[in-house]
């Protein structure tokens, strides 16, 4: 067991990088990691989306973001996260652009930087980035026209914040607003995941009782107990009492070398199945971000079976979206003195 | 300015005035919507007074509301609770200040997503000055005039009670 500690720092970004997501007023204007924002504005974006679960339910369709241009810059494959952020944006009436970067001008030569300006010269309000390089997100959000709203969709191994809180979201539906008293446990591929390193930050702002990582010692990413987690090696051991259980998936492509011996061998002592999962709480609800590798990391059974949480996840993925998308373009409006130097 | 009355009276005399225009317009099951905040809180006493069967309705307009664009999403916005669909529905839309229409505007765009109403009254709890649409209540509890910089707004719910400030520069809502 570790203290948690206060604020961590990140190996990546400098300690400033993160106010970037801020505008003047405090509002979210990008939304690019969970890390160093507040409880209020994570809050804020749970009870949002509260909201336009509702719309989802009965209208389908409010007319808010009528007249904004949102693009989706799609630099790594993805389905179901570029077609909820489609339907986020189709559902609050804006325009979506989706570009296929692997047929478009960058595979011509032309530069990151040249495609943005071009994006912004047909007066888009805002991008949705996914890229394989961790940091993408913060590089386009520092360069973009101050008018424009960046929104992570994933960066290598660093965030994908809408995702951690979608799985905010679907705790608080499924346990309540209380996080205190609440016990998570993510198991699986850490190393690689920037969905855990979204979920974590999450988590611990919003006073999480216990935060549990499981893996293989090889998974584990070095000093992870300084994000405020306990780490254990043993499956069984680490969901023990666990109101939530999240699986990730096994990211093969973004493996170096021999970090494991097999996919059998894995899904032997982490696999997640029905007998295992009586370690933890009767309660406990099943989560993964998708795709799942049936087998691998999780069994048909669990996976498909009552204490399964993850088709909501997806649902719940359509509502986080929209609201996140509500709050940073709707908060332009209020910020008329943006001085952060855009033009290189 | 002129004195606003206590809001308990003025919601005995808008149910009053209701009943009597629901019976001059033949109207007999009725769907009450009251918008959040205040007229929420109306609606939910309107709906006891008046023995309304549908169950009452509400309705958050913070999605359709005009000034999007200028002042950002709410930070509190509620769920709009309406019947899956309000077609051919007699619709009693409450609010609590009836001031520059726009509102109410939304709360109609709103109300059509769901359907084609048969009709929709307005009852307002207090009708006020500033009008910028042409909106107008079909029940009202008190007319009030007041200066553009002076802002009315129900608190509550228990007990109803009204705030009003002088605000400058305070665009309305």
């Amino acid at each position: 067991m570790v203290n948690k500690p206060s604020r961590p720092t990140h190996a990546l970004l400098g300690q400033d990088q993160w106010n970037i997501q801020l505008d003047s007023n405090g509002k979210l204007k990008h939304f690019l990691t969970t890390e160093g924002l507040g409880s209020n504005i994570l809050n804020q974006i749970l009870d949002t989306a509260e909201s336009f679960a509702g719309v989802n339910e009965s209208v389908k369709k409010v007319p808010l973001l009528r007249g904004k241009t949102i693009v989706n810059l799609f630099f790594e494959a993805s389905t179901r996260t570029r077609t909820t952020f489609e339907l986020a944006a189709k559902r609050l009436s804006a325009d979506v652009l989706n570009i296929n970067i692997s047929t478009s001008a960058t595979s011509k030569g032309e530069s990151l930087l040249d495609t943005l300006r071009n994006l912004e010269a047909m007066q888009c309000d805002m991008f949705i980035v996914r890229h394989a390089d961790s940091g993408t997100a913060h590089f386009i959000a520092n360069h973009v026209a101050p008018h424009i709203s960046v929104l992570n969709a994933g960066d290598g191994q660093h965030a994908h914040p809408t995702q951690a809180m979608l799985d905010m979201f679907t705790i608080r539906r499924n346990k309540g607003a209380d996080f205190g008293r609440l016990r998570v446990a993510i198991v699986g591929d850490i190393m690689h995941s920037r969905v855990a390193r979204s979920q974590i930050h999450a988590l611990n702002t919003l006073n999480t009782g216990d935060v549990r990582i499981v893996a293989p010692e090889t998974l584990i990413p070095k000093d992870i107990e300084k994000m405020g987690v306990s780490v254990y090696q043993d499956l069984e051991q680490g969901i023990e009492d666990a109101d939530v259980v999240i699986m990730l998936r096994l990211q093969k492509e973004r493996m170096m070398g021999a970090l494991l011996p097999s996919e059998q061998e894995y899904y032997q002592l982490y696999g997640l199945t029905e007998e295992r999962l009586q370690a933890a709480k009767d309660d406990a609800i099943v989560m993964h971000p998708g795709p799942i590798n049936r087998g691998v990391e999780i069994d048909s059974a669990v996976a498909d079976g009552p204490r399964s949480v993850i088709l909501s996840q997806v649902t719940y993925g359509i509502a986080v979206r929209m609201a996140v998308m509500s709050m940073t373009l709707g908060s332009h409006g209020s910020s008329q003195d943006d001085s952060r130097e855009t033009r290189p | 300015m002129t004195h606003a009355a206590n809001p308990d009276q003025l919601l005995e005399k808008l149910a009053t005035d209701l009943e009597n225009l629901l019976e001059q317009r033949n109207i007999s099951d009725p769907l009450m919507v009251g918008i959040h905040t205040g007229g929420a809180w109306l609606a939910e006493q309107l709906h006891k007074k008046l023995n309304i069967q549908q169950p009452l309705a509400c309705l958050d307009i913070s999605f359709y509301r005009d000034d999007f664009s200028r002042i950002g999403m709410n930070p509190q916005v509620k769920t709009s609770q309406l019947p899956p669909q309000v077609e051919d529905d007699h619709i009693i839309l409450v609010d609590d200040v009836l001031h520059s229409g726009r509102t109410i505007r939304a709360a109609m765009n709103e109300l059509f997503d769901y359907g084609r109403p048969a009709s929709i009254t307005l009852a307002c709890l207090v009708e006020r000055s500033g009008r910028e649409l042409p909106i107008q209540a079909d029940a009202v509890g008190q007319i009030l005039e007041l200066d553009s910089n002076e802002h009315i707004k129900l608190t509550g719910p228990e007990p109803l009670a009204w705030e009003i400030k002088r605000i400058d520069n305070q665009k309305a809502d």
